[in-house]
């Protein structure tokens, strides 16, 4: 099929069968990172910048790494040496850069809709690297690969997504991803990280981790933030563990090859015991591994082949 | 020079009058209506009004003219200008003002720009504690010998409930009405739009219902506990419809309004980050929206005000969370309000009386009636031009409006504030 996307804001825009192009895309260059020489020339003369307005290492890394593999040349803008803290605006500081000619911008903002409202201005394409509490949907894609790999399908799983909902672009990005693609979601947590209209978005909601794990091919444990303890969505940590943490005793309760996921970075101990973390049926690692896969794909789709 | 408008239909809910008259005008002040053709022309200036209604000049009682403080956004000139182009006669502007109007020589400030503007007549509305702080009462008396014709927390609401019962005994010694902004600030936290569908799915901080209700429900309390006369401002729940149906019930002399934006636009409107659809309180659900139809309908709500809230591209065209609440409404309150008549819901008669008689019963203030010797303010309107609204005509500074490219249908040709025309032509 043809990819025709300026581009990559959100999940919630993509066809299945678009979601499935990217994954096999994804697939066909993933083989590019365990060759000897990891690089191939397809977007050499390209620029790819990053902007991002949150801390971030992992999904910064998996860019720059991407575009890399690619042969593209990067550029990455942090916000504390960014012209943010001079007050400029957002728009300012991205006519700027598109003044020096980019081909793509990723960003990630801690607003909702900060991508939305950059593409909607830009001539380059933007890729949505997180946006506040909304998408993140290149983590989407990447959980989908590696789910892809390691049962051979998307269809008819059982998807439990366990933590801060509410909080979650990962978990709004995965529950719409999964959904897309023939798979079951119910997710879990206390009722202050579950909001209202959940169901809506086609999840099953439950406040028992036992009762969403039941059965479940995938795992996916959300990251806790501590700080949400003073916000008065939570008691102690300790209770969240005990009645939300992942440990090995839950297992036996899944599907025998059930696969363990997390989107890092890892508080270990309170969402997920550090056996179940490094233990066999954690696809965590392979997850970032995907990730450069996923991201290699989005860059080549938006910006490669015919289109450059 | 008397001005005779010839042949129109007159609609004046205070006279209960709906029929074709003519309308001499003299001394600012209205001075005949009788059966057409019975008042001589010779020496007047004569407006052949055939086909078109004239109504007791409209007057919106919540606005805000951003002077003194942020004239880049309106002054009250360009105000005023908006409110006669919307067919306004009169505006009540509210106090978060930059000073807040919590004192008389603000008030004053504010009177002499208007007489200056020599458009609109405005009505300041003081600030019922010092800075809108929320914490000490204001100069009740003072402030109104000054000219206030209200006390409001508007955009700074009261938290403690005792400062509350206290300003609504105080203002009672005063004759003074308050007006009630009512959104519980520690439920309604970072929120910044109604928490539902839509804010789960645009990963937006919500706002639920019940930040607007718990406050409806306190002041409907404090004003049974305290005789005082509360005016309940923008509502927009479907709860808070109920409360106050309740109220009125049991024989309060609360009133309420709405704005246009609450009985035409839903969450959806905020879809693609639409920074011009953030308002507070926010844009709610379809059910909320017919709550806000049938309480109009049924008296519950009295008024319809626009809470025009003029902000620039400084504040609008930045990340959805990081945007200024709030929408200009003067140049489109009445088209979009004429659509309840249209679609059934109000009588044009009825609601006139939600867009003039009864603003000016609440304030306390002349207009609101075409009876002989009343002030010689009306709006002519054209029920049937349809017309696009396109921003970029507006009288207003501002252009922060959701309803840019909406075809309405009804708008007012001719605005006439004691006895002069300041906006239309026939």
């Amino acid at each position: 099929m043809e990819f025709r996307r300026k581009d990559l804001l959100g999940i919630a825009d993509l066809a299945p069968e678009e979601i499935r192009h990217i994954l096999d895309t994804a697939q066909s260059l993933k083989e590019i990172s365990s060759r000897p020489i990891k690089k191939v020339p397809t977007l050499r003369g390209k620029t790819v910048v990053t902007m991002f307005y949150e801390p971030s290492t992992r999904t910064r890394m998996s860019f720059e790494i991407a575009a890399k593999r690619l042969s593209a040349d990067t550029l990455n803008l942090t916000v504390s040496a960014s012209s943010a803290v001079k007050g400029e605006t957002l728009a300012d500081t991205a006519h700027n850069l598109e003044a020096m000619q980019p081909d793509l911008l990723v960003i990630r903002h801690y607003a909702s809709g900060a991508p939305h409202y950059l593409a909607g201005r830009l001539r380059c394409g933007v890729i949505n690297a997180g946006d506040g509490l909304h998408e993140h949907p290149t983590q989407a894609l990447l959980d989908l690969l590696t789910v892809r790999e390691a049962k051979g399908r998307l269809d008819g799983l059982k998807v439990a997504i366990i933590g801060d909902i509410a909080h979650s672009r990962v978990a709004r990005s995965d529950i719409q991803a999964f959904i897309k693609m023939g798979s079951k979601v119910t997710v879990a947590g206390p009722a202050t990280m579950l909001p209202p209209f959940l169901e809506s978005l086609g999840a099953e909601v439950t406040y028992s981790l036992e009762e969403a794990v039941a059965g479940a091919d995938v795992i996916m444990m959300l990251r806790l933030q501590l700080e949400r303890m003073n916000q008065m969505f939570l008691s102690t940590l300790r209770e969240y563990s005990r009645e939300f943490g992942l440990a090995p005793r839950h297992l036996a309760l899944a599907k025998k090859d059930v696969v363990i996921m997390h989107p890092g970075p890892l508080n270990r101990g309170v969402e997920i015991s550090p056996e179940v973390a490094d233990g066999p049926y954690s696809l965590i690692l392979e997850q970032v591994t995907n990730g450069v896969a996923v991201r290699m794909a989005l860059l080549y789709l938006l910006i490669g082949g015919e289109k450059g | 020079m008397s001005l005779l408008i010839k042949g129109a239909s007159v609609v004046d809910p205070a006279q209960n009058l709906e029929e074709v008259r003519d309308l001499l005008l003299d001394g600012g002040k209205i001075a005949a209506l009788e059966p057409p053709g019975t008042i001589p022309g010779e020496g007047r200036r004569v407006i052949e009004a055939q086909g078109l209604v004239v109504t007791p000049g409209l007057i919106d009682m919540h606005v805000h003219l951003r002077e003194p403080g942020e004239e880049y956004k309106e002054t009250i000139e360009t105000g005023a200008r908006a409110a006669v182009a919307g067919g306004f006669t009169a505006v009540a502007c509210m106090p978060n003002t930059k000073p807040v109007n919590d004192t008389a020589s603000v008030t004053r400030f504010i009177l002499d720009q208007a007489a200056a503007a020599g458009l609109a007549r405005v009505y300041p509305v003081g600030a019922i504690s010092m800075g809108s702080g929320g914490q000490n009462l204001s100069e009740y008396a003072d402030q109104k010998a000054a000219g206030v014709v209200a006390l409001s927390d508007d955009g700074h609401p009261v938290m403690n409930p005792l400062l509350m019962r206290r300003a609504l005994e105080y203002a009672r010694t005063f004759g003074l009405p308050l007006i009630s902004h009512c959104e519980d600030l520690n439920l309604r936290a970072d929120g910044v739009m109604h928490e539902g569908r839509v804010s789960l799915e645009l990963g937006l901080r919500g706002i639920p219902a019940a930040v607007e209700e718990i406050m409806v429900f306190r002041d409907l309390a404090l004003a049974q506990l305290t005789g005082g006369r509360v005016h309940i401002a923008h509502v927009t729940a479907f709860g808070s419809v109920a409360l106050i149906r309740q109220a009125k019930a049991a024989g309060l002399t609360v009133t309420a309004e709405t704005a246009p934006h609450y009985f035409h636009l839903t969450e959806e409107a905020v879809r693609g980050y639409d920074t011009n659809a953030k308002v507070n309180p926010p844009l709610r659900t379809a059910q909320d929206v017919a709550a806000i139809n049938e309480g109009l309908r049924d008296g519950t709500l009295d008024a319809i005000a626009s809470d025009h809230a003029p902000h620039t591209s400084l504040e609008k065209d930045v990340e959805f969370q990081e945007a200024a609440f709030g929408l200009i409404g003067l140049e489109t309150s009445l088209g979009l309000s004429l659509k309840l008549v249209h679609d059934g819901v109000l009588t044009f008669k009825e609601l006139v009386a939600k867009m003039s008689t009864n603003p000016a019963r609440i304030l306390g203030v002349p207009g609101g009636n075409l009876a002989l010797g009343a002030p010689a303010d009306l709006t002519l309107i054209d029920l049937n031009r349809e017309w696009t609204v396109d921003v970029a005509k507006f009288a207003s500074k501002s252009r922060n409006c959701p309803f840019h490219g909406w075809t309405l249908k009804g708008k007012a040709v001719m605005t006439i504030v004691g006895g002069e025309i300041v906006s239309g032509e026939l």
